[in-house]
């Protein structure tokens, strides 16, 4: 009990509390934030990490929760693993295709960054969408637009936080992260297009040599 | 329409795919529908074949009068059926009986035009006004012989209508021919034509058969990148491009009150493939419902035919439903007044109740007529749908709800449920019911299980606000711990500070 309550009291865990509170600074002002985050070591991977469990957990509840009249998706075809891996999947391809491209373009951040960065960004996502998940049960039809100008809201926060965040973090000019980050766009499109075309030739190649033994073990039978 | 596309994008989204399953409903049952999600569910049959009548079957004075040979229009007046059996060249007349048996009672083959008999080629389209200032007076057009008749009851021709080129004002070349396929009157005697090769919508032609313009051309849809294309295309090469032209109608049919319906066999997401017009040419139709009237939502690419429905015909029922007849696959849909979807049934292929090349519709008040031109010798057939019980049940619970009698379809709702639980309207009239009655939570709960949102919100709002009322005084308690509490607990520190620094 007493280690229990000791890690507790250690700097560690006050360094973690200290940078998931960090998390709303970036939110408010994230110039000065995303640069204090990288560059003066105030977030933690540990809080990185937080966020984007709280984020996935969040984005299940909002979606299966949310009323009817915001949110309607057949319960029969919903899939939390879905969820988690379209918001992990996206999340660690962006971080790759922006590392693999800022590093040319002698960006300072490196992948850990870039990942604590966007996990930091998702932070005004996470609050409005728990928002939202409440506010559609007291809204009729005709007040639905409230949810609708918080919704904008909170993507738009999202793009200028990303924008943010990559600019700090890469020491970049602004419109030199606008380019960076749209160009790592497309590269997770690309990356996306490799792997797939991996998976077929591989399962294909798999098929191939899996029917030449079939078709030995046949003729063997049939010997 | 907004809706449908966020439930479509959702599908694609959630790649979870909805059952496979569900889809078959379409093949396995005779009647469908489709549910709140847009997934076709099987459904008790609403319409059954009473007649199904091919021509080698019908006698006249004794004699068989012989397979039709690709009819292409009928025309219900009264009870009487009129049946343009253009490959013959004739017209045939049939008449209903009460207790649905038939008879032909005459078939035209000429007609006396000032004294001397003249007769039809390939006949496409008969019309028998049902209005008073011309009541029984027939019009038929004579396709191939370029012109439209009009005659009195006794087929006496009173006008004969040729090419309208001649005017000056027509878009038709003086030169070229005049095809006039599908023809309807309203009740001043304004005369409506679809023609072949016309795609400025319906030509109109006075009561005297002066040409008077066009009606109600489909809009033109331009895309942005047919806009770059002509931008950046050299004089040769935008001529040899196709015209940007709107599409033909196929069909009209005039309802009780007068509006034209009418039929595109495209579907866009510009262009309705059924249009109701009033007499200025607009489309006045009421589209409401979870989608457009487009037929089928889904469809697969099985058995030789893919993509949408092809509508060649419509009809309004006397209660305003009506129902639209698809080519592609032979299948029937019925819309109520506000464009919900009720039921579609039929299919393709040779058999009672199924239609290989559909080409006609209309009704004897909620009798059904199909007529199906058949593909090949002795295939066509003409088809008499009743109401069965269940669908004498519907119209009677719709026509209700329409006219805002929710307490009264009530019951009626709870009948049609008995018989088929996945009737989604149904679900909607008793929450509405409801929802007068003032069981909000109720009627919440069955707005949700059709998630009908608007419905729903307004039930809603009643609810809210006879909970606020209720709990009022949670309110109260709130603010008034707000406004006491925080300036007690600070006088209290304060006193205590004064005390113990005094």
């Amino acid at each position: 009990m007493t280690s229990v309550r000791k890690s507790f009291q250690s700097e560690g865990f006050k360094r973690y509390i200290d940078s998931l509170k960090f998390a709303l600074y970036t939110c408010r002002r994230p110039l000065d934030g995303f640069w204090d985050l990288v560059h003066e070591k105030r977030g933690s991977l540990a809080a990185a990490h937080t966020i984007v469990i709280l984020f996935i957990l969040n984005q299940i509840v909002y979606l299966t929760q949310s009323n009817f009249i915001w949110i309607n998706i057949p319960l029969e075809s919903f899939s939390s693993v879905f969820v988690l891996i379209n918001i992990l999947g996206s999340m660690l391809l962006f971080s790759l295709a922006n590392w693999c491209l800022t590093t040319l373009f002698d960006g300072k951040g490196r992948i850990s960054d870039i990942y604590m960065g966007y996990a930091y960004a998702l932070v005004p996502q996470l609050i409005i969408r728990f928002a939202l998940t409440w506010l559609s049960h007291i809204v009729t039809w005709d007040e639905i637009m409230i949810l609708v100008v918080l919704w904008r809201v909170s993507d738009l926060w999202f793009y200028i936080l990303i924008l943010c965040a990559m600019k700090q973090i890469h020491d970049y000019s602004f419109g030199k992260a606008v380019l960076t980050t749209i160009i790592s766009l497309a590269a997770m499109g690309i990356m996306v297009f490799i792997f797939l075309m991996f998976f077929a030739v591989v399962s294909d190649g798999v098929a191939y040599f899996y029917s030449l033994g079939q078709e030995a073990l046949f003729r063997m039978r049939r010997g | 329409m907004k809706k449908f596309i966020c439930y479509v994008l959702v599908a694609i989204l959630f790649a979870g795919m909805l059952p496979a399953t569900a889809f078959a409903a379409m093949g396995r049952s005779y009647t469908y529908s489709y549910n709140e999600w847009g997934a076709p569910i099987p459904s008790p049959d609403v319409y059954f074949v009473s007649a199904y009548i091919l021509g080698q079957h019908l006698y006249f004075n004794g004699e068989n009068i012989g397979a039709f040979l690709s009819p292409q229009d009928i025309h219900v007046h009264g009870n009487l059926l009129y049946l343009a059996d253009s490959g013959n060249h004739r017209i045939i007349i049939i008449e209903f009986f009460e207790d649905t048996t038939f008879e032909v009672i005459d078939i035209i083959t000429s007609v006396n035009h000032n004294g001397a008999q003249t007769t039809f080629r390939n006949p496409h389209g008969i019309f028998v006004s049902p209005w008073y200032a011309n009541y029984g007076q027939i019009w038929i057009a004579d396709t191939e012989n370029h012109r439209i008749l009009h005659m009195d009851e006794n087929w006496n021709v009173l006008n004969e209508i040729l090419h309208p080129g001649i005017y000056g004002i027509s878009q038709l070349a003086p030169d070229s021919d005049f095809f006039p396929t599908k023809l309807a009157v309203d009740f001043s005697g304004r005369l409506f034509v679809q023609a072949r090769a016309v795609n400025r919508g319906f030509m109109e032609f006075d009561r005297y058969g002066g040409f008077a313009g066009y009606m109600g051309a489909p809009p033109v849809e331009i895309t942005p990148w047919d806009q770059i294309w002509r931008f950046i295309a050299t004089q040769e090469q935008r001529e040899r491009r196709l015209l940007n032209v709107p599409v033909e109608y196929n069909n009209l049919s005039i309802d009780d009150e007068g509006f034209i319906f009418g039929t595109i066999s495209q579907v866009t997401d510009e262009l309705q493939p059924v249009v109701r017009l009033n007499m200025m040419g607009d489309d006045v139709l009421i589209r409401n419902g979870w989608a457009y009237p487009v037929g089928d939502l889904w469809y697969g690419q099985g058995g030789d035919r893919s993509g949408p429905s092809m509508f060649v015909a419509v009809t309004a029922l006397p209660n305003g439903n009506y129902v639209v007849f698809d080519r592609n696959r032979g299948r029937l849909f019925a819309y109520d007044t506000q464009g919900n979807l009720l039921f579609v049934w039929g299919g393709p292929g040779p058999r009672e109740g199924f239609f290989t090349m559909p080409a006609a519709l209309d009704n004897m008040g909620f009798t059904l007529f199909a007529l199906d031109a058949g593909i090949g010798a002795n295939n066509a057939a003409l088809t008499r749908f009743d109401l069965t019980d269940y669908g004498a049940l519907i119209n009677k619970a719709l026509e209700m709800y329409h006219r805002g009698l929710y307490e009264e379809s009530y019951h009626l709702w709870h009948d049609v449920l008995r018989i088929n639980g996945n009737f989604g309207m149904a679900y909607i009239g008793i929450a509405r019911a409801l929802l007068r009655q003032g069981y909000y939570r109720d009627a919440m709960e069955l707005f949700r299980y059709q998630n009908d949102n608007i419905n729903f919100g307004r039930a809603f709002g009643f609810y809210r606000r006879i909970w606020m009322e209720d709990h009022f005084w949670i309110f109260v308690v709130v603010v008034a711990t707000l406004a006491i509490v925080p300036p007690t607990v600070k006088k209290i520190i304060k006193v205590r500070r004064e005390i113990r620094e005094s």
